[in-house]
């Protein structure tokens, strides 16, 4: 079904030296997704535009945007939820170097996960049994709270922290260490605690929310950094009575 | 990890400033209920250590506290990084420092 109405689409284009908006119009059809629109306009209207996205339902965590001003996941964005009047403005995500168009760069992105040591390391082997943690387990219940990331960066452009300073760790880098200092077979967490609470740590979240609030698939990257920060803070003492000791 | 003594320094200073801002004006409003003069009340903490510790470790707290939060500021608000940062978070600490343990000073007598 093919409705008359369309809708007023402005697209950023350009590259990292700088770029403009064009401006497209898209027919407006019902359930249509934002990365319908841009799909839209790549095979009709421009065929040069770099955007980004594999699965298109919201797995991958390729897709995300800027739309009418707000970070969001295009695949399972309905036009209709962001339309405002019939006007879309889709740009690259915020706090990321752009590479073209809407196509972001994303190393600095995973550098930080990397830098957070978010990656698991474990000790076992595969001729061992498999670990048993019970659900119950408050670490279990911590971790399951902050597993499901896509690594989308949405949270990341939703940051004022980090479009203020540069070097701080971010939202998702952030609530994967957490996760995985709830991991009771990991075997990094000291030096993970260590990652976290240099210049550019869990300390300079200033907790407002707007990681959680934008977070397609609703974690709370917020509450897992003041985890961080308690986690830290006891640390912390707990070294100073050791030295003291 | 300075940076994270820092943010320790300033969760301790809050944490001190905040039973002392409490108690501050408690004893203020309780202090004019009964109409005392500023002379009166200068009368009462003349000498005092209790008093004189009081406020002390509050100006300490506020200095410290404060010159943190401008720390964040400058650093997110202003772009000020490494030296600069570090100059003028000390010199507003500094200065923090000085008129509070001054104003200590003049209340205590000392």
């Amino acid at each position: 079904m093919q409705s008359s109405k369309s809708i007023a689409v402005k697209v950023w284009r350009g590259n990292a030296a700088g770029g403009r908006f064009a401006d497209y119009e898209v027919p407006h059809r019902p359930a249509q997704t934002i990365l319908d629109v841009v799909t839209w306009i790549q095979r009709h209207a421009d065929p040069g535009l770099a955007y980004r996205f594999a699965c298109r339902v919201g797995m991958c965590g390729s897709c995300a945007m800027m739309v009418n001003g707000s970070p969001r996941w295009t695949c399972r964005t309905h036009v209709n939820k962001v339309i405002d009047g019939n006007r879309l403005t889709i740009e690259p995500l915020r706090n990321l170097p752009v590479i073209k168009d809407l196509a972001c760069d994303m190393s600095a992105f995973f550098d930080k996960w990397n830098r957070a040591e978010g990656r698991f390391v474990g000790a076992a082997t595969r001729e061992q049994p498999v670990a048993a943690i019970s659900p119950r387990e408050p670490a279990r219940q911590a971790a399951d709270a902050a597993i499901e990331c896509i690594n989308c960066g949405i949270c990341y452009a939703a940051c004022d922290q980090v479009g203020w300073q540069s070097d701080y760790l971010g939202p998702a880098a952030l609530n994967r260490a957490w996760s995985l200092q709830n991991d009771s077979r990991d075997r990094n967490h000291a030096a993970r605690l260590r990652a976290v609470t240099v210049a550019g740590g869990c300390q300079q979240c200033h907790s407002q929310q707007g990681c959680a609030a934008h977070c397609p698939n609703e974690l709370n990257p917020t509450a897992s950094i003041a985890g961080l920060k308690r986690m830290a803070t006891a640390g912390f003492f707990h070294r100073a009575r050791q030295r003291d000791d | 990890m300075i940076e994270f003594r820092l943010y320790i320094a300033q969760r301790l200073s809050a944490a001190i400033l905040a039973p002392l801002v409490l108690l501050h004006l408690g004893v203020m409003i309780y202090a004019i209920q009964g109409g005392l003069s500023a002379e009166e009340i200068l009368a009462r903490t003349r000498g005092s250590l209790l008093w004189g510790g009081i406020y002390g470790l509050f100006a300490i707290a506020v200095a410290v506290h404060a010159a943190l939060g401008l720390r964040n500021i400058l650093r997110e608000w202003a772009r000020l990084r490494g030296s600069w940062l570090a100059l003028a978070s000390w010199a507003f600490f500094g200065g923090l420092l000085f008129a509070g343990l001054r104003a200590v000073a003049a209340v205590v007598g000392w």
